[in-house]
């Protein structure tokens, strides 16, 4: 009983992480049908922007509540940068995309590396968010805690945004119709740039998440990015509820199979799922239907 | 399906032909399975001028060259020092440096380059298994020569490579007698990545164990560089009640472990972790504070206590900064240096086959203390130390085998590991 | 390049050029070491010979050639360890090993070898094809769900050290169908062995594209619909090219391990599977000779660049992948062309507008993104 109750955790703030780098991956695959590769490369912006935060202030508590509005920023600027240079000449070529975004994450590495070294730095959790709560004999670390908040929060937050604001309109609107949208007054290049901020900028938080639970380093965003590709897709393109179902299905499941197999082939088993529930729903979990042929 | 063209197919068939005349000559292999002698390159190693050119050869990019890149500073430093002292057989060294790229295949080229191309008496570098795996058929077809500075699963001995850094017997055995002996522990959790060494290692282990009556409680692997299981693996260490952790997890994993261990409330005192991949320069990687009182099994630490160690931290720190540590790997290379041109010396010779045969009891009084190579397996007699992590980051020695231990790479004189599947070709 | 009959006599005194090259006067002017580096090359250039026929020509923008490439060359690795070792033997890595596994045993044969490393990987392609073209899976979905399967095949690779010698991988090969591979005239033969069979490929895909299968392929590219309401399969007809282009990755793959010596997890994850993508971009997708060339120059490139300075070569890559494929889709060599083109057409893609396939990119979507969202019901996004 301790060891489920224990697994479920362990797969609900693995769940929470992918989620929080897959929810701006769908808002952009989405809106745009862009794949961003270098979305990795904006985590580990967030993750160092909290590691240099932490270097100017010391303190480690009040260094994370900077971080995570400042790495917000951090990772939407870049977002934005990358969508007004390069993604916006593509957007009628989303294969390209890839490719393109393929390079620039590429070249951040390499930038990351030669600005703070190789070797992983290290981001000191605040004392809040060390240790654990136990609950029923099962200790429930506050650090994950952190984590399954922090992506709910951002669930929450978004999803009212998308409900309730005039600027979640704009981006439904050009969700499902960018010509009609664009007829109707809504000036859909700018709508682009706001989700790509948004969508970045989320990133930027998971990667200050992240530094609680994994080490800091340039290609921390590699180890991330198949898999939160797999719940974007799994969970239906540009479907926040999918994207939310499919991570936490994806990270429970990798911590059960991890249990009962060994860390290795649950990943495998995993991937061999998905591969395997997208030939039979190749469009997720959820999808927005369209009149279009496919 | 297409139809297809005759002159296409006239072509295709010419390039075939072309192909199937050229394999008609070239030796072949004969029964022994040994390559006949006769179409063996040269050497063409050039000791006419009055310099020598030898080969470093680490990762300075890709994922392993955070580690590497300490490699070569300290190979750099010692080949200044041999020059600066007049040289090897008063030639100078002429250093030509080649990136591994943290790729086994990149390995194996710019290895077949450095010997063939460059033609250099002697290569020091790699660092994964999979690197060496991947350099050793080259410099045995080649027949020049590798040293090769880390620590690794042994099982291994092969003539044209010298294994400056612990073998099996002279890390990962002394580390078990010492928890057996002095920390008393009657379990054990073996945490480790998923590869070659920790696979062996755990191999090893887990037949040391049931001769000496120590249960093994859990064996757990994480993919390397991976940390998403690792929350599954403390859940485990923790239900598990062992008495230890014998980790070998390697690289960024470890951050990971460690932030999660303290977080479930796990520490030295409750369930101490023995490691054998973290070494100085991973310790702030991981936190100095998550890491305190833990213990490492190496062969030196930047704290051991001889004249040539402080020496050699001084050079270092003021050709790199105050910052810099020194670890293991990077002492077991510059060590692997001046073995190389005790050889040499003792030879009188950069030939490959002299230098073979003069290595046996070659010694250098090391930072780490004095060792001695084996002629026989090419592995070096050296000083087990037991570590533990102090406040500073650094690792103070707590206890050390008596001696230097004679290396063993195939644990022939064990009698628990003689059940053990062992690579024919060596051992 | 090549609208059918346009321009064929050129890429014929092409190969001709290549031949001499390849054959002629490479093999004297390069040092043993060279030459060896240049068949390393060969090999990744026929993974790129494929994808140039299944994303170039054919619009499947494949990220998991890795897989196929990996299944060819652990394939005949591990018929290479299994003759080292000598009849009934056993390879000298499995020292933590139980047994071999009894499917080793199926490539004990050299016969059984060589059939396995084509019809493996094809069987493979052909079942992931069908699942997935049937089912209209395409574009971005298409190249995340192969880019997965390299990833899964890698980790499965990582995670069976006693059967394929986790991530150390297969190495240690001292022969090659009998013929000792220390031998300098062997790897020699070894080389021709490359160059012809990838001379092969290029000849079978001109022939592909020139034929009605090739214009096919290219109208599903550019009209999967149009194809389909025509009363043809399009799901078969890119089945078929992606079979093509798996079996000579496979083969790739297999000529690699004899020529590097050794195969591993590193060589098939999902970075060298990108990795092979960037060759055929720079050359040019859609071009016959493009992927070749490209793929060459890259690996050459790489191969130097790195050998001198280190990091300026990973800056390079990602520079190059950026401006190829944002500016030049055409690939280096429609830069005249592109060039031309966009002071005719400002603002129009370089490249299409010099008469290069699009991308990937049907022209009857009217160049919405890919799902082309027409009349969408509501539902939260």
């Amino acid at each position: 009983m301790d060891a489920v109750l224990g697994q479920l955790y362990a797969g609900l703030s693995l769940g929470s992480v992918l989620l929080l780098i897959a929810l701006g991956l769908t808002l952009t695959f989405g809106q745009m049908g862009v794949i961003n590769m270098a979305h990795g490369e904006f985590l580990m912006a967030g993750a160092y922007t909290a590691f240099v935060v932490q270097q100017v202030i010391g303190g480690a508590g009040s260094a994370m509540l900077i971080a995570l509005p400042l790495a917000f920023l951090v990772g939407g600027l870049l977002g934005v940068l990358l969508e007004t240079t390069l993604i916006s000449r593509l957007y009628h070529r989303p294969l390209d995309t890839l490719l393109v975004t393929w390079g620039v994450s590429l070249m951040l590495q390499q930038l990351a590396r030669d600005v703070f070294g190789a070797p992983a730095v290290e981001v000191r959790a605040p004392e809040w968010l060390r240790g654990n709560i136990e609950v029923l004999g099962v200790p429930f670390t506050t650090g994950r805690l952190f984590i399954v908040v922090l992506a709910v929060g951002a669930v929450a937050v978004l999803s009212a945004v998308l409900r309730f604001t005039s600027l979640g309109r704009r981006i439904r609107a050009v969700v499902q119709s960018r010509g009609l949208a664009e007829t109707s007054g809504i000036n859909s290049r700018r709508t682009d740039r706001v989700t790509f901020f948004v969508g970045s900028g989320l990133a930027g938080i998971a990667g200050v998440a992240l530094t609680l639970i994994a080490s800091t380093q340039p290609y921390m965003g590699q180890t991330y990015i198949v898999d939160a590709f797999l719940v974007v897709v799994a969970g239906g393109i540009g479907q926040v509820r999918g994207a939310v179902l499919a991570a936490f299905g994806l990270g429970v499941l990798q911590a059960l199979f991890a249990y009962s197999q060994s860390v290795s082939t649950a990943k495998v088993l995993l991937l061999v799922c998905v591969i395997a529930f997208l030939q039979l729903r190749p469009q997720g979990l959820f999808s927005v239907r369209t009149r279009s042929l496919v | 399906m297409p139809k297809l063209r005759r002159r296409h197919v006239g072509a295709t068939l010419t390039a075939a032909a072309l192909v199937l005349g050229t394999t008609a000559c070239g030796s072949r292999v004969d029964d022994t399975g040994e390559a006949s002698a006769a179409g063996r390159a040269e050497s063409c190693v050039d000791t006419s001028g009055d310099s020598v050119r030898i080969g470093l050869l680490n990762s300075m990019s890709g994922t392993m060259s955070i580690s590497e890149t300490t490699v070569r500073r300290s190979l750099e430093l010692a080949v200044e020092e041999v020059n600066a002292d007049g040289g090897v057989l008063g030639k100078q060294l002429e250093v030509v440096t080649e990136d591994g790229a943290s790729e086994p295949t990149v390995f194996a080229e710019r290895a077949t380059k450095l010997i063939q191309s460059d033609c250099v008496a002697a290569v020091f570098g790699g660092w994964t298994s999979s690197s060496r795996k991947a350099m050793l058929p080259v410099f045995e077809s080649n027949d020049a020569l590798l040293f090769y500075p880390v620590q690794y699963e042994g099982l291994e001995a092969s003539q044209n490579i010298f294994y400056t850094g612990a073998t099996t017997n002279q890390q990962i055995i002394p580390a078990l007698d010492y928890l057996k002996d002095e920390l008393g522990v009657t379990s054990l959790h073996l945490v480790g990545s998923d590869y070659v060494f920790p696979r062996t290692a755990n191999a090893i282990i887990k037949a040391y164990a049931e001769e000496h009556g120590i249960e093994i409680v859990g064996e757990d692997y994480e993919p390397l560089g991976s940390t998403e299981g690792i929350q599954t693996i403390v859940n485990r260490v923790q239900g598990s009640g062992a008495d230890a952790v014998f980790n070998t997890l390697n690289g960024d994993s470890n951050v990971s472990f460690f932030a999660q261990y303290a977080n479930v409330g796990l520490d030295a005192e409750a369930m101490p972790v023995l490691s054998v991949s973290i070494a100085e320069e991973e310790v702030p990687g991981i936190g100095v504070e998550k890491l305190e009182g833990q213990y490492t099994a190496w062969n030196y630490y930047q704290t051991v206590d001889t004249p040539e160690n402080e020496e050699f931290v001084a050079a270092f720190k003021e050709a790199y900064g105050d910052d810099a540590v020194t670890s293991d790997p990077m002492e077991a290379a510059y060590t692997s240096v001046y073995l190389w041109k005790g050889m040499v010396e003792a030879a009188g010779s950069f030939d490959v086959a002299d230098v073979q045969a003069a290595a046996d009891g070659v010694g250098f009084d090391a930072p780490e203390g004095p060792v001695t190579v084996n002629g026989d397996n090419h592995h070096i007699a050296k000083t087990a130390l037991i570590g533990r992590v102090n406040a500073e980051g650094l690792i103070d020695t707590v206890w050390s085998s008596d001696g230097p231990i004679d290396p063993d790479p195939c644990l022939e004189g064990y009698d628990w590991a003689a059940g053990m599947d062992k690579d024919e070709t060596y051992c | 390049m090549t609208r059918r009959w346009a321009g064929s006599a050129s890429v014929l005194s092409g190969y001709l050029v290549a031949a001499v090259i390849l054959f002629g006067a490479a093999p004297v002017l390069l040092s043993d070491f060279r030459l060896r580096l240049l068949a390393q090359f060969l090999c990744v250039a026929m993974v790129a010979v494929g994808i140039g026929l299944a994303w170039g020509s054919g619009g499947m923008l494949t990220l998991g050639q890795g897989l196929f490439f990996g299944l060819g060359a652990y394939i005949m690795a591990i018929h290479l360890q299994l003759s080292d070792a000598g009849p009934a033997g056993r390879p000298a890595f499995m020292v933590t090993g139980s047994g071999l596994p009894w499917w080793w045993e199926l490539f004990r044969n050299p016969v059984t070898a060589v059939l396995g490393i084509i019809a493996v990987p094809a069987l493979l392609a052909l079942l992931l094809g069908l699942g997935v073209f049937r089912r209209r899976v395409k574009g971005a979905y298409f190249a995340i769900l192969s880019q997965a399967s390299a990833a899964a095949f890698a980790l499965l690779l990582i995670s069976q050290q006693n059967t394929v010698g986790g991530s150390n991988g297969l190495s240690n090969f001292r022969q090659f169908f009998g013929f000792a591979l220390s031998d300098p005239v062997n790897r020699r033969m070894l080389y021709f062995i490359a160059a012809g069979v990838l001379i092969a490929m290029v000849a079978a895909v001109h022939q592909l594209r020139r034929s009605r299968y090739g214009e096919l392929l290219t109208a599903v590219r550019d009209g999967e619909e149009r194809v389909r309401f025509l009363g043809y399969d399009p799901a078969l007809v890119k089945v078929l090219a992606y079979v093509v282009a798996a079996v000579f990755a496979a083969v790739g793959g297999a000529l690699f391990v004899p020529i590097v010596g050794i195969i591993s997890p590193s060589n098939v994850g999902v970075v060298p599977s990108i990795g092979f993508l960037i060759g055929v971009a720079v050359g040019g997708r859609a071009t016959l000779l493009g992927p070749v060339l490209g793929s060459l120059a890259v690996s050459y490139a790489g191969s130097t660049l790195s050998e001198n300075v280190e990091s300026l070569w990973i800056y390079l890559q990602g520079l190059l992948f950026v401006l190829v494929v944002a500016f030049l889709p055409g690939g280096i060599g429609s830069l005249g062309a592109a060039l031309r083109g966009r002071r005719r057409a400002v603002g129009d893609v370089p490249g299409r507008s010099a008469g290069h396939g699009p991308p990937g990119r049907p022209l009857v979507d009217g160049g919405g993104p890919e799902r082309a969202p027409a009349g969408a019901r509501s539902g939260g996004v």
